[in-house]
């Protein structure tokens, strides 16, 4: 590697529980060194409590323009939804 | 656990944390007892989502109209795809996939017995969708708020999906009952064969079930299985008479008192076979899982083939 510096995406845990959510990017010269500036530039104020730190040229991203490809079938599938069913009145928990 | 053992700083740390109802994360301390309990748990809980697809896979071809195949072919893509969001969890705890399948396949792992009765005719795939899935979703929507966070997460994204699935069994009950005699015979024979083992699938009573206690400390289990299977006696009995069906149960009565449907002795003979691999479909379940697994194995070749020669290609660029 030359001395660039690599892009890092930051996924930070806010509380026990949750899903760890992106929240910004970072430079560094490897993932130990990303933690700790995530740690330092993301959590001055408590916002969590787990860090994830992956090289932003390992994301596999879908693109914008293939959205139809993607993920237009489901629009023609309104069955997946329980609202489709029409259940008869006084009937509960379903 | 035993009182004599003295607990560790680490599991007073754990269990306190519990008590409080913080979620445990992959990476937490946890006794060996709660990761061995959360792997068996979740991955019978993956393997019932998987062999499951079987007794409804088994109508797919034959639905009687375009729009009910696709509507079951959309819930047992579903169920695969519970499998895997379980699967998954599982295996934030260590356990790979390969073993966790192995252990299915020696029978050293269990999955819902309900999924080793034959599904006969097409109202079972109402009697499975509106009985089998209301009684998972009672046990899943208390198991949102287990104590394993990746667990939590991914009951609180199967309970999202599940919605679908209770109703489109119920539609298809409540559309037979609409029908001739024949259709309705047909509806009331699905009810009368599911009830039970539906009943079953909230395991036995709370006194004598084997993992509840410290399940419950740990709250890997929320609810107990008396409690659950109770809710859903309620709902599925007023459900099952509002489309004219009777529920076979000859001691069902409402009790005024407790506000609950009091309801007859389940046969736990019959629970203890079909556990035990005696039920109607146990063998063919397993051969089937066995076989589509085999099957498979050239397409995980190819990939890993496909994997490797892609490797060899830009290591040599
Ligand atoms: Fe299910
Ligand atoms: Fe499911
Ligand atoms: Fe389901």
């Amino acid at each position: 590697m030359t001395d660039e510096l690599q892009l890092y995406e930051v996924f930070i845990r806010s509380r026990r529980g949750l899903d760890h959510k992106h929240v910004g990017s970072l430079h560094a010269d490897d993932p130990q060194q990303a933690l700790e500036y995530a740690r330092d530039v993301y959590t001055r104020r408590s916002e969590g409590v787990s860090i994830w730190v992956v090289a932003s040229r390992d994301i596999t991203a879908s693109q914008e323009s293939d959205c139809e490809s993607f993920y237009d079938p489901l629009d023609d599938k309104p069955y997946r939804h329980a609202s489709m069913y029409q259940m008869p009145e006084g009937v509960d928990s379903l | 656990m035993n009182d004599n053992v003295v607990a560790l700083p680490d599991e007073h740390k754990f269990q306190a944390r519990i008590d409080a109802e913080e979620k445990i994360e992959p990476k937490d301390w946890m006794p060996e007892g709660y990761r061995k309990n959360l792997i068996r748990q979740m991955s019978q809980h993956a393997h019932s989502e998987v062999v499951g697809e079987q007794p409804e896979g088994n109508w797919i071809t034959r639905a009687p109209s375009l729009e009910r195949k696709a509507i079951l072919l959309a819930k047992v893509q579903d169920e695969a795809g519970h499998g895997l969001y379980l699967y998954s969890a599982a295996e934030t705890l260590g356990a790979t996939r390969d073993e966790m399948i192995e252990a299915l396949h020696e029978g050293k792992a269990k999955y819902a017995s309900i999924f080793n009765y034959p599904s006969l005719t097409w109202a079972d795939i109402g009697a499975i969708g509106w009985l089998v899935d209301s009684a998972a979703i009672v046990n899943q929507v208390s198991l949102q708020n287990t104590s394993y966070g990746p667990y939590a997460r991914a009951m609180i994204r199967i309970c999202k999906e599940e919605s679908f699935h209770q109703r489109q069994g119920y539609h298809i009950m409540m559309t037979l009952m609409d029908g001739s005699d024949e259709q309705k015979a047909m509806a009331q024979d699905a009810i009368n064969r599911w009830w039970w083992p539906a009943m079953m699938m909230f395991g036995p009573h709370d006194g004598e079930s084997a993992h509840s206690a410290q399940s419950m400390k740990w709250k890997i289990k929320r609810r107990s299985n008396d409690d659950l299977r109770q809710q859903w006696v309620d709902q599925a009995v007023q459900q099952a008479h509002a489309i004219g069906l009777e529920v076979p149960d000859d001691d069902l009565t409402w009790n005024e008192e407790r506000g609950h449907y009091d309801f007859g002795p389940i046969d736990w003979d019959e629970f203890n076979r079909v556990i035990a691999g005696d039920g109607p479909c146990n063998r063919q379940r397993l051969a089937h899982h066995k076989k589509a697994h085999d099957d498979g194995a050239w397409v995980r070749e190819a990939m890993s083939a496909y994997d490797a020669k892609r490797r060899a290609k830009s290591s040599a660029a």
